[in-house]
């Protein structure tokens, strides 16, 4: 089987030595330790494992590891630079946009990713976008009032 | 009095619980100098001060420790699973001491290191563990100002504690904690007298503070136990039978070895490790091994509610008055029953468990929200002493009743045991979905009567299987016959968020729409009519007064309303539902929900709390059923069971009633039981049709 030995995460370049076919979920888990990201369903079903891969928003347990290798993968934890929240991260913090914190990364990268796009999204749009990142707690409401607050719309928390 | 489970709390009735006493040479170990305030949960109280060397007073609820560096820390065994106590203790605490949030760290859940907790469920953390730790934390206070005041030289009542500096009269002088605290060695079991802060002047409690270490979790650097790691740590998995009703047959023919993988067996248990996750889920899922299947018959979704009436016992409910008298004195009588499934938690985070055997020690990392019970399930199953095993709980990706038990904490041990290495065992959706336990099924027969001006005069109500919370009622009715009946499960089933009072607030509140359809009379009108218990008029009156209940529902929109009490809490939640015309979709367009809880600790969590059993309300009403037969679980992922998403949450206006006068009760579990019946009758208003069933319409409505 042929191997991964060189990773792009964070901007920083990484070694491993893992099969391609293995999942970026689990290599970024247990090879890299980056645990910020989540393991949820493993079928793409929940966004618990949501990264960036070159900007795009990517399910990381249904993304072979051979297929990201000469990419830019960025992580929750590639997202504070220097002692500074990410303007998302901010947000969350600002609108109580969680309770146990478990889906918190993944909403995250997915909200990154459609500011990015869209950097004034409508509330269809949010919810469209978001519809696929579950939050169990049902944090949803706040989630989107995050995203509003982060897009430097009105929203938030009362 | 000892703060006991309810009687349904099924799991807890498996084994024993126990409860071992915290011992001396544990507690010197973890405090060696500062000043430690003990908080007894009986009434009976010792109240002198002693030195640490001591014996320790029995039946500890929690400590707090005043070290020399002056650091508070708080001890309980309470647990963090996202409903924010590690915020609202860490507030009730910072409250009494006079200092400020961040000056307190709270260790929970840590078996070698908190006092003896039966667990984090019930909504007790609120009503029971807040106002102790608050005498705890006022009784330091006024231990640490007479420290002061002696130091001084100056009468105890000239020296106050102020953004954590003790100060004299006039200021004038100051010093630390740490300065006061310093050399002491001293020990105080607090008296149930302390005076604690009024509600009215709570400064810090009673305010929206955001959760104390949120930062971790938006960076995700948050350790929950699936992201820890020991050194040279294995990766475990279980050999899983195909279906629920079976086990691995303890006297099937072994299984050849697998290279760089370690095969566990032991009973009906079936593991093994491997150096790596993958390599470990994909072998346990690979192997075969003959099964034993049990032989109790296994009914399906459609011959559950027979099973349950055939394998009924008697109920023990004490009736009121006479129900024959009431069917005889009503006008008109209704019958209806009322059912609902199956569901799973699906808390995201899936069971997961961090196990290691060192100098005949076993400790494990685990999210449980009973930390001591499982130690209990571990010494049990492992033949291990209950002293030699350390159960430790991060925070846990949420468990909504659901994680109560310790499977995975076995397994992971087992195999820790066998390879004598670390070894950490995370279940797969799947696992999660099949292997852990459900909210329990249940069908419920109502039978009423009413008077033609709406006054009820009989209540017979019979749950089969759900359980009996929230079963009693508020309403004002002479003659009640109300029964839980106990029968059998099929499936695994036990706690869940709000436990059967979503069912039982179901059936009641359904009728209640019924009953008032009968007597030609509007809801809320119809359900006042009833009502002598002022506190549940007064949210009611809030949720419809928010609502603007005085519209008709029409051909478009159908209005909706339910109300309720369970656990201390009072509740009212109307609906605004449409039905798509093309899809027969129920949408859910506008969400009122009225709580009361007594008085109101930290609003923004309050109201997170509310707003989240909203939504998971939604599912468990809309959609949410676990499919089986004959021994399968037909819907083990998330792609076939579904979950409340964005896309389904409407508008939800939550109106949160704050009575200071009165202690604060929990919120995590009854603001989840209103939804499903107020949905329901806004389905009737708008459709004609009545939906007794949960979940009401996971395929739409079809005509």
């Amino acid at each position: 089987m042929a191997k991964v030995t060189a990773l792009t995460v964070n901007g920083k370049k990484l070694t491993v030595n893992v099969d391609s076919q293995t999942s970026l979920l689990s290599v970024l888990r247990n090879d890299l330790d980056l645990t910020g990201t989540k393991y949820g369903c493993g079928e793409a079903q929940c966004g618990a494992c949501t990264v960036l891969i070159d900007g795009q928003q990517t399910r990381s347990c249904v993304t072979p590891v051979g297929k990201v290798a000469n990419k830019q993968i960025t992580t929750i934890e590639g997202l504070e630079k220097d002692g500074q929240l990410h303007p998302v991260q901010e947000a969350f913090l600002k609108a109580d946009a969680m309770q146990c914190g478990y889906c918190t990364p993944g909403m995250i990268m997915s909200s990154v990713a459609l500011l990015s796009k869209t950097p004034q999204p409508t509330r269809e749009q949010i919810v469209r976008h978001m519809d696929r990142n579950v939050c169990r707690c049902g944090t949803y409401l706040r989630i989107v009032a995050a995203i509003q607050m982060a897009s430097g719309q009105k929203g938030g928390a009362e | 009095m000892k703060d006991l489970p309810e009687v349904e709390r099924y799991e807890l009735t498996e084994d024993p619980f126990y409860n071992f006493t915290f011992d001396r040479r544990q507690f010197l170990k973890v405090f060696s100098t500062g000043i430690v305030l003990l908080v007894p949960m009986s009434r009976l109280l010792a109240q002198e001060e002693q030195g640490f060397d001591r014996e320790l007073p029995k039946d500890i609820g929690a400590w707090i420790h005043v070290d020399q560096d002056g650091s508070v820390v708080v001890y309980t065994g309470k647990v963090e699973f996202g409903q924010n106590i590690r915020t609202s203790l860490s507030q009730a605490v910072a409250e009494e001491l006079h200092v400020p949030l961040q000056t307190v760290r709270l260790v929970m859940g840590d078996t070698d290191l908190t006092p003896f907790d039966l667990g984090t469920f019930g909504s007790r953390t609120t009503p029971t563990m807040a106002p102790q730790l608050r005498k705890a934390a006022a009784a330091a206070r006024e231990m640490l100002i007479a420290l002061a005041a002696q130091q001084w030289q100056v009468p105890p009542d000239t020296v106050r504690i102020v953004d954590a500096r003790f100060v004299n009269h006039d200021q004038s002088k100051s010093m630390t904690l740490a300065d006061v605290a310093k050399g002491q060695k001293l020990v105080k079991t607090i008296s149930p007298d302390v005076k604690t802060t009024p509600v009215d002047q709570w400064t810090l409690a009673g305010k929206s503070i955001p959760k104390v270490d949120g930062r971790d979790y938006v960076t995700g650097r948050h350790k929950y136990t699936s992201d820890m790691r020991r050194d040279g740590m294995l990766y475990g998995a279980v050999v899983r039978p195909p279906k629920v009703n079976m086990t691995v047959d303890p006297a099937g023919p072994g299984v050849a070895e697998v290279k760089g993988i370690q095969l566990v067996r032991d009973g009906n248990f079936f593991g093994l490790a491997a150096s790596d996750q993958p390599t470990a889920t994909s072998v346990a899922k690979s192997i075969t091994t003959p099964w034993e299947t049990s032989p109790d018959p296994q009914p399906d979704n459609a011959t559950l509610v027979d099973y349950f009436r055939k394998n009924a016992r008697e109920g023990r409910g004490r009736p009121v008055g006479s129900v024959a008298d009431g069917f005889a004195a009503a006008d008109k009588t209704l019958e209806q029953t009322y059912n609902v499934d199956y569901i799973a938690h699906a808390p995201l985070e899936p069971r997961a468990a961090i196990a290691e055997f060192v100098d005949n020690k076993l400790t494990v990392w685990t999210g449980t929200q009973r930390p001591f019970g499982v130690r209990g399930e571990l010494a049990e199953a492992l033949h291990v002493p209950a002293s030699r095993i350390r159960v430790i709980v991060p925070d846990t990706g949420s468990g909504y009743g659901g994680k109560h038990s310790g499977e995975c904490a076995i397994e992971a041990a087992r195999l820790a045991m066998a390879t004598k290495k670390p070894v950490k065992v995370v279940w797969t959706r799947e696992e999660e979905f099949t292997w852990a336990y459900f909210r329990p099924a249940g069908v419920i027969d109502v039978k009423t009567g009413v008077k033609n001006d709406g006054k009820i005069t009989a209540w017979e109500f019979h749950n089969y299987n759900s359980g009996s919370s929230g079963i009693q009622i508020k309403y004002d009715i002479a003659n009640q016959n109300i029964q839980f009946h106990d029968t059998k499960s099929p499936l695994r089933q036990g706690s869940y968020r709000g436990l059967a009072a979503t069912a039982n607030h179901f059936a009641r509140e359904v009728h209640m729409d019924e009953l008032a359809a009968l007597v030609k009379m509007d809801p809320v009108e119809f359900r006042l009519k009833n009502i002598k218990d002022e506190r549940l008029r007064a949210v009611l009156d809030a949720a419809v007064t928010r609502f603007n209940w005085n519209r008709k529902s029409s051909t478009m929109r159908g209005f909706g309303v339910a109300c309720g009490f369970e656990k201390g809490g009072y509740i009212a939640t109307c609906a605004e539902v449409s039905i798509e015309a093309r899809t027969g979709k129920v949408k859910l367009e506008r969400i009122v929900e009225a709580f009361e809880c007594g008085a109101i600790v930290n609003p923004v969590h309050l109201e997170n709390q509310v707003e989240g059993a909203v939504v998971q309300a939604i599912g468990g009403a809309l959609f949410e059923s676990i499919q089986f037969v004959n021994g399968s679980i037909l819907n083990p992922r998330f792609k076939n069971y579904r979950l409340p998403r964005f896309s389904d949450v409407p508008p939800i206006e939550i109106v949160l009633v704050n009575r200071k006068d009165l202690p604060s009760a929990g919120a995590g579990e009854t603001p989840i039981v209103g939804l499903a019946p107020a949905v329901s009758n806004a389905i009737f208003a708008v459709t004609g049709k009545r939906l007794r069933s949960l979940p009401l319409a996971p395929n739409g409505l079809k005509t």
